[in-house]
């Protein structure tokens, strides 16, 4: 009498669209698991946006490196929206910020007890993430794993392929429903292991970004998003301010208001779609940018706005420039104004 | 079979290729979905995510602004 075949146990990977988590998925399929992809928008992704707005871009292929690795993998990929929720993991994080704004140890707790919940209600095993010990200086120091495992609720169903040999066992190892012995033992910043492993795996052209997939690492973004806390008097957001905070530049010449001034092609059409939300200066008389005046502006505030718009248009040296005010009521009217020159506009009015 | 459009304008990916997942969701193997958005990027991202997701990309149309993806429903 033969024994029953044990079913096919099912793993869903956290997909970031980076090196790790894609190896780490690619081992379990090794083993014979099932697995599919998760993957979280937060709305601080860079992933594909930057692309989208700029038109310097367009050169490079536009790739969502998490579809991308799921294609790689041959496995189906979720993408979950978690923008709502995930204000408060960046508003109030537990374990704090990182070198910038990032909650990179809140983050990893939260998308894993997502995943935990994902994985009970699709029926699967366990989870697997692509982090290796020592890796990070927030969220993968040796000492912080364990706070991942317990405070996302995820116990011993979470398993690091790429590191588990340095870990305690979990169940998927335990039961056997994976060969420890054919898990890894990576460790530290060295990369090297990992790109090894890609070339054994096939994998070329992966994506490796250097600061991770997350605005809230890069230190300009973080100051732009301080400043719009700070001029709201509270720590919140919505999606469009956030998205905001990626494009243009950003000048605040008093603290109750502030320019968006598009840089390019691309940022020019982007900001358009935002026109009727915001106070909106075109210039007239000559070629320049879209900017966006965000806060409330008396007449006197708009002349400085306008002064500073057109600064960066194609007449900053003409003596007058004409332009176009838009309300956010449609209420329009017509400025001539010198621009400013660059000595006036004060370093630290740029956010 | 039936015909379905989803609006997926002002969206910056991977927004289109969530709203496309989340529609599909709602709907039976052999509808079809037309998709239309203002970020190019949709036309690589949501045919990725119907290549993975066993989705059938029928067509892709770019229309000044504007790209639409005409989906059929897979079985998966």
């Amino acid at each position: 009498m033969s024994a029953e075949k044990p079913r096919q146990r099912k793993a869903v990977a956290l997909i970031s669209g980076g090196l790790d988590s894609l190896l780490a998925a690619k081992l379990m399929l090794e083993q014979g698991i099932h697995v599919e992809g998760i993957n979280f928008f937060t709305g601080f992704c860079v992933e594909g946006h930057t692309h989208a707005i700029r038109k310097k871009d367009k050169a490079k292929p536009k790739r969502n490196n998490a579809l991308w690795s799921a294609e790689q993998l041959g496995i189906k990929l979720h993408i979950i929206d978690i923008i709502e929720e995930y204000k408060d993991v960046v508003i109030n994080p537990k374990h704090g910020y990182g070198a910038n704004m990032n909650p990179c140890l809140d983050c990893k707790i939260f998308m894993v007890g997502k995943a935990k919940q994902w994985m009970e209600e699709n029926g699967f095993d366990f989870i697997i993430t692509g982090e290796v010990v020592g890796q990070r200086p927030m969220s993968q120091r040796k000492d912080l794993l364990p706070v991942v495992v317990r405070e996302s609720g995820a116990d011993d169903r979470l398993l690091r392929p790429l590191c588990a040999k340095n870990l305690a066992p979990t169940l998927p190892e335990r039961e056997g429903w994976v060969d420890r012995d054919k898990l890894l033992d990576f460790s530290g910043r060295n990369r090297k292991p990992q790109m090894a492993l890609a070339k054994q795996f096939g994998f070329e052209d992966y994506a490796s970004p250097a600061g991770g997939c997350c605005f809230l690492t890069d230190e300009n973004y973080s100051r732009k998003l301080v400043d719009l806390w700070t001029a709201h008097n509270r720590k919140d957001y919505e999606l469009d301010d956030i998205m905001l905070l990626k494009v243009g530049r950003h000048i605040r010449p008093r603290p109750h208001f502030k320019l968006i001034v598009s840089r390019e092609e691309g940022e020019n059409k982007f900001l358009t779609g935002y026109k009727k939300q915001f106070t909106a200066i075109e210039t007239e008389s000559c070629p320049g940018p879209l900017t966006l005046v965000d806060g409330e502006v008396s007449d006197e505030d708009l002349t400085l706005a306008a002064r500073i718009a057109t600064r960066f248009s194609k007449g900053r040296n003409d003596d007058s420039v004409t332009v176009k005010v838009t309300r956010q009521n449609g209420e329009q009217l017509s400025l001539e104004v010198p621009p400013m020159p660059a000595s006036e506009i004060k370093q630290e009015w740029y956010v | 079979m039936s015909e379905f459009e989803l609006d997926a304008r002002n969206t910056l990916c991977p927004m289109p290729v969530i709203k496309t997942q989340n529609k599909i969701a709602e709907l039976s193997p052999g509808d079809v979905l037309r998709v239309v958005c203002t970020d190019p990027g949709a036309l690589n991202d949501i045919p990725a995510w119907c290549r993975i997701n066993g989705h059938t990309v029928l067509h892709t149309e770019e229309h000044g602004d504007e790209v639409s993806v005409i989906i059929e429903v897979g079985d998966a």
